[in-house]
């Protein structure tokens, strides 16, 4: 059954050639980002130990090149940043407000389970 | 994209349920809130994995001790794989971008072109992640050892070639004096798992013994990861490590050495890591199987010429969504379990 008082949406995404041109540009260089930051990533995990005293500092390198990561790959790829102001909001907030919570609480606890388990010398 | 909003509405068909608040269509939306979930599912995962990280009494696995092998070239390349296998997912979530991005000039070869290049870039990641999966499982050349003092350690160097084992006292199917060149590494391992090995002779399948002639190890040094009453755990010993190593795997004591992981042991480290490296590389490994299935669908109707009679290509984008998502919780997993 055909209907023709829905809006269809999908014909409204397209574009021409010459816009074409720009996206594809602008999906290379995000490619070239993504790569680049991998290769640091490697390169650095290879080099610094976990014994050295810059430890502390790479591994929280580490975490915040991969949320750049994963911001390129949400707005850009999935062309997120595209999509209206509440449907990003609807997406994103609610997991990051539960996540946030989540990482908190399981990491603390994990913290008091290891200091219990020490003090009964398991 | 940009001129999603162009359509203009009175407040009549506003209100009578015409448009869409995210202006978007219906089933890019239940994509969205399907990926939403699924990223809970992996949150949960990883946060879980996190909690037994900080939880537990031993040394963590390290990521460039365990994962440092290549195909065909041995070990002592920390990292390399692994990253080989990201950039491998990377390339093919960019030709998945394009796949889109084709598809909105309604460019059917270009679309057939780049799905078809996702796919196959989604067929290497799942190999990869096999060779990565049966490394993991059958574990160092070395493996890792238990010293005299109870201590554990791990061995880096270079291990001695087996050459061939002498049989010297025949079995049901070795004869006295044949010579065995087959299979070597995995026998010399099952005989040290079992302590069937002691003054260089082994003990094989049929009951036969046989000496074995291998080359000398070289730069050994045994990394300690669990304390006993003489070493600590970071410790590492260099002095005399390739006697120590041997004494160990001569000692013709079972369970002294182990090799590889699996649910039960693991060389690596805790039992813990084993089962939470395959849990959540086996899931994703499941959603990338699946994404390539799902693509390949998605590509036999682009080259049917479905979706272009239908004047858009939103499956291709849809798929392309769960695609990135499924690149998206790499880039994770790959932090978590390879680099911190």
């Amino acid at each position: 059954m055909e209907r023709d008082d829905i809006i269809e949406y999908s014909l409204h995404t397209h574009h021409d050639e010459a816009t074409g041109v720009d996206l594809r540009k602008k999906i290379w260089k995000v490619t070239g980002l993504l790569t680049l930051i991998t290769a640091v990533e490697v390169i650095i995990g290879a080099t610094i130990h976990q014994d050295h005293n810059l430890w502390e500092m790479v591994k929280w390198g580490f975490i915040i090149l991969t949320i750049v990561k994963a911001f390129f790959i949400v707005m850009s790829f999935m062309h997120l940043g595209d999509e209206k102001k509440t449907l990003r909001y609807v997406i994103l907030l609610p997991y990051f407000v539960f996540i946030l919570y989540l990482i908190f609480i399981c990491l603390t606890e994990g913290n008091a389970v290891h200091a219990a388990l020490k003090s009964i010398g398991f | 994209m940009s001129n999603h909003n162009e359509t203009q509405n009175d407040s009549a068909t506003a209100w009578g349920g015409k448009v869409s608040p995210f202006s978007t269509s219906y089933g890019k939306l239940m994509m969205w809130f399907f990926l939403v979930s699924d990223a809970l599912t992996f949150g949960g995962l990883l946060i879980a994995y996190g909690f037994t990280r900080h939880a537990c009494q031993v040394a963590w696995p390290i990521g460039e001790e365990t994962f440092n092998s290549l195909p065909f070239l041995g070990h002592g390349y920390p990292l390399l794989y692994v990253a080989l296998m990201t950039f491998i997912l990377i390339v093919s979530s960019v030709t998945m971008v394009l796949a889109v991005e084709a598809g909105h000039r309604m460019d059917k070869k270009g679309v057939q072109k780049w799905m078809l290049a996702t796919i196959i870039g989604g067929l290497f990641f799942v190999g990869s992640q096999a060779w990565e999966w049966y490394h993991f499982i059958h574990g160092s050349e070395f493996g890792k050892i238990e010293l005299a003092d109870g201590s554990k350690a791990i061995v880096q160097g270079h291990f001695g070639e087996i050459k061939d084992f002498t049989v010297v006292e025949a079995g049901k199917h070795h004869k006295k004096g044949e010579v065995v060149k087959e299979d070597l590494l995995h026998q010399f391992h099952h005989a040290i798992e079992h302590g069937k090995l002691k003054n260089d002779t082994i003990t094989l399948h049929d009951g036969s013994k046989a000496l074995v002639h291998r080359a000398k190890d070289e730069h050994v040094v045994l990394v300690i990861k669990e304390d006993g009453a003489k070493y600590k755990t970071g410790q590492k010993v260099e002095a005399g490590a390739d006697k120590m190593y041997l004494e160990v795997i001569n000692s013709g004591t079972p369970h002294r050495v182990i090799y590889g992981a699996n649910l039960k042991v693991n060389e690596y480290g805790p039992t813990q890591y084993a089962q939470f490296f395959f849990f959540i590389t086996g899931f994703h490994g499941f959603h990338v199987f699946s994404g390539v299935v799902f693509n390949f669908l998605i590509f036999l109707k682009v080259v049917e010429g479905r979706y272009h009679r239908r004047g858009h290509y939103e499956m291709v984008e849809k798929t392309g969504l769960y695609w990135h998502f499924v690149d998206l919780v790499w880039v994770f997993v790959f932090t978590f379990f390879y680099l911190v």
